[in-house]
């Protein structure tokens, strides 16, 4: 490929299931589409997440217009409008009707193999041969130049991928195919989508938690996509809990060395700084710095566990990028702070 | 009026005619937290239990005593017998997809047929990397040990944790689909050779076969009937088999627990399961809401008001001493937690009007994850005292306190 044409980015987001992989996935989308860029957006699992994130109608099977990207903070570029994010909900019976018109050139061939439910077959019965469809069309929307008209080249494609137990199988599917197959169109068409899924402009990124089986499972996940030969490119870790106490008052309140006395007393004259419009229901008690201080031991606690996960997460050599626990559901303006939060880090690059 | 019944795990549990106990729920709710601790509970309270945890926490395995996959329960020592319920016991296993399905063809093929079949490459595709034979066997075992327990009166109640599948109530759908696909036309069409006349199918036929030869090469297209032949044979026996335990999940015997969390998508995914359960007439238990941020009936100030004073510790400017920083840290920790009890409790509610009538029992929000005996029997306690009403009073002890 000439120096001068920059190559598509694969962004492939994958996670435990719940960890937020949706959520990262369009964040990411957003935040690579920055002024004059074009990124498409695309979900394998039907399940149609991303169009719940941005409260809209559900995906569909051609790629759409979906938002657009985010436009420049202060700095370079402020005031230019964002580029556009595009949207696609890949569907395996779609996918399928296209490969096959691909490898036999002929219509009839196809509706015979619809007819006796192959399109069935393949899509529901047999997940490995859907794998291969949906990863197929993915590596499609990433070439430069592509087939039909009017078809779209874009500047990054962001992969809502399977969740971390599923996701070797489904980015190696082609190659067990390659397996299979042997030689001919099909083995060709698998080995250029395994090159590509495996070469330099795939970026793989594992979202997750700071909880311990969350953590071990992308830890594992980490190996065996390393072990696949995949390019596993960052580690996100999704709703961190937000530093609230400093870590050196938070041992402190933990170790029990906070004199409750000194709590009430300091309590009673902030609530008497602002009685305020709202007011203060009543006095701070002895009740509530007991309170206080319970839960402020357990909420060291719970951070002092989720470091002990970062520090698994940091051992494994990969860019780290957080974003906060944000309170309640995601919507689509948080979730434009989870793109900035992501254009600062290196992820997005 | 929306009733509000509360889900008693622990007459569920006691009831001998509760014979499985099926945990369900969207990916990471607590499923297998919560079918071990069910299992646990029931067995100190003197049932015969096996459990069947499908990929446990490595931790949770370890203590169990089930790290190795040999797909044979083990008895899990430790128990702590409720004197005078007489003495259970705990069985626990952990599905091995693989050895399972294994199991399968040798006990329903002839040994050389088997041999043909364990070695294709189909059949190693589909029984070790392809999605969805998870369902279909956490079904198989389900069957095999419900088989067990009647003929050899081993367990008296089987709880079995199922699957973090895409909607999670694919194995439910696991049979139904085998089924669709043996009798598929497209099974039909890749048989024919070993079914007779080809043109029997229609004019479509040889068409078909070529357009598959030309695109996946003969000796797969022989590779691939072959393995559907011999499986046909094999899973004859196999579908009535999903169909027999389909219907044990009907029977009266059985109990449906729905797991979630107290968050939006969790909660939808849950509306959706008994919405699902009703239509294929599956017995409810009930929902359990896991991992409830508990105000501990602590809640003295309003999130603004313990806000507001945070800020005004905060504004007495950068010779705030350490007093003042230690209160302003406490009433943003007080205040996130408050909001976030709220929010989980708004969400509690609207499921529970949109679910008249449920069951339902809540769980609080441990702080360290759940890995040993302590912990299950602890999350089982929790369980069978969680009321949703939670207008409880703060414990004597406090449950969510971690261990040392
Ligand atoms: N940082 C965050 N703060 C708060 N809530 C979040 C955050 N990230 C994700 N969520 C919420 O968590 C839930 C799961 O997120 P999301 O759908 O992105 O996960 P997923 O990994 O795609 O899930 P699935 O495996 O079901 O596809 C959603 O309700 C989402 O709004
Ligand atoms: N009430 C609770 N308090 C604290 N931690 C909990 C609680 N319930 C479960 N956990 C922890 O949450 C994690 C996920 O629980 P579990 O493995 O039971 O979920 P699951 O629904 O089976 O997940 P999967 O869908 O991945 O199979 C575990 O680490 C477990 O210890
Ligand atoms: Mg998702
Ligand atoms: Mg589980």
């Amino acid at each position: 490929m000439p120096a001068d044409q920059p190559s598509t980015r694969l962004h492939v987001v994958t996670g435990k299931g719940g960890a937020g992989k949706s959520t990262v996935a369009a964040a990411l989308a957003l935040a690579l589409a920055g002024p004059g860029k074009r990124v498409l957006l695309c979900e394998v699992e039907g399940r149609q997440g991303i169009s719940r994130l941005f409260a809209g109608a559900p995906l569909g099977v051609t790629e759409a217009a979906l938002t657009h990207g985010l436009t420049p903070g202060p700095g370079a570029g402020l005031g230019q409008p964002g580029g556009e994010v595009f949207a696609l909900h890949i569907d395996p019976e779609a996918a399928l009707r296209e490969y096959l018109a691909t490898y036999l050139h002929v219509g009839p061939a196809v509706r015979a193999l619809e007819a006796f439910g192959m399109v069935e077959f393949a899509t529901s019965i047999a997940p490995g041969l859907r794998d291969v469809l949906l990863t197929g069309k993915v590596y499609e929307a990433t070439k430069p130049t592509r087939r039909g008209k009017g078809a779209l080249t874009y500047d990054a494609v962001v992969l809502d991928a399977p969740p971390t137990g599923r996701v070797t199988r489904f980015l190696t599917a082609n190659a067990e195919l390659a397996g299979l197959a042997r030689m001919g169109p099909i083995k060709n068409q698998a080995d250029s989508v395994m090159a590509t899924l495996r070469g330099p402009q795939t970026a793989i990124h594992l979202v997750t938690l700071l909880e311990d089986m969350v953590v071990q499972e992308t830890v594992d996940a980490v190996s065996e996509l390393r072990s696949a030969e995949l390019p596993v490119r960052s580690v996100v870790i999704n709703r961190a809990r937000p530093q609230l106490l400093e870590d050196e008052l938070a041992n402190s309140v933990a170790a029990g060395a906070v004199r409750p006395q000194d709590v009430a007393t300091t309590l009673s004259r902030a609530f008497s700084i602002s009685p305020g419009s709202r007011g203060s229901a009543r006095p701070p008690d002895l009740g509530f710095v007991d309170t206080l201080l319970r839960w402020g031991t357990q909420h060291t606690e719970r951070r002092r566990l989720e470091n002990v996960e970062r520090d698994r997460l940091y051992a494994l050599g990969l860019d780290l990028t957080e974003l906060p626990a944000h309170p309640g559901p995601v919507d689509p303006t948080t979730l434009r702070d989870f793109a900035r939060d992501l254009s600062q880090s290196r992820i997005a690059r | 009026m929306t009733s509000r019944p509360r889900l008693d795990v622990d007459a569920l549990l006691d009831d001998p005619q509760t014979k499985i106990v099926v945990c369900c729920g969207s990916g990471g709710v607590g499923k297998t937290t919560t079918a071990a601790a069910l299992a646990l509970r029931a067995a100190e309270r003197g049932r015969r239990v096996v459990v069947l945890t499908i990929d446990p926490a490595k931790r949770l395995a370890q203590s169990l005593g089930i790290e190795a996959l040999d797909n044979t329960p083990r008895t899990v020592r430790g128990l702590r017998q409720d004197p005078g319920r007489g003495s259970g016991s705990l069985a626990a296993t952990m599905l091995d997809m693989k050895s399972t399905f294994d199991e399968v063809v040798v006990s329903q093929a002839t040994p050389d047929k088997a041999r043909q079949i364990l070695g294709n490459p189909f059949y190693i595709a589909l029984s070790t990397s392809f999605a969805g034979t998870q369902e279909y066997m956490a079904m198989e075992k389900l069957g095999q040990l419900h088989t067990q327990a009647t003929a050899e009166g081993t367990y008296d109640l089987i709880v079995v944790d199922t699957p973090p599948s895409r909607s999670a109530l694919d194995f439910l759908d696991a049979p139904e689909r085998l089924s669709a696909f043996l009798d598929g036309r497209f099974i039909r069409l890749l048989m024919a050779p070993a079914r007779g006349p080809a043109r029997l199918l229609g004019s479509g036929i040889s068409m078909v076969t070529h357009a598959m030869s030309t695109i996946l090469g003969s000796h797969v297209l022989e590779d691939m009937q072959t393995f559907v032949a011999a499986l046909d044979t094999v899973f004859g026996g196999f579908r009535q088999r999903a169909a027999r335990t389909y219907s044990l999940l009907q029977a009266p015997g059985t109990a449906f627990v729905v797991v979630a969390t107290p968050e939006r998508d969790a909660l939808d995914e849950a509306s959706y399961f008994l919405n699902r359960l009703g239509e294929e007439q599956m017995p409810l238990a009930g929902v359990i809401v896991n991992r409830m941020t508990e105000l501990e009936g602590g809640e003295v100030v309003t999130v603004e008001q313990a806000l507001d004073a945070a800020a005004a510790l905060g504004s007495a400017g950068s010779q705030a001493d350490r007093s003042a920083r230690v209160c302003a840290g406490l009433l943003k920790v007080y205040a996130d937690r408050v909001a976030t009890a709220t929010t989980q409790l708004q969400y509690r509610e609207d499921f529970r009007t949109a679910h008249d009538g449920v069951p339902m029992a809540s769980v609080p929000a441990l702080i360290s994850d759940v890995h040993d005996l302590d912990g299950l029997r602890m999350v089982g306690e929790l369980l069978a005292k969680g009321s949703p009403k939670s207008g409880r009073k703060t414990p004597a002890k406090d449950p969510t306190k971690p261990k040392r």
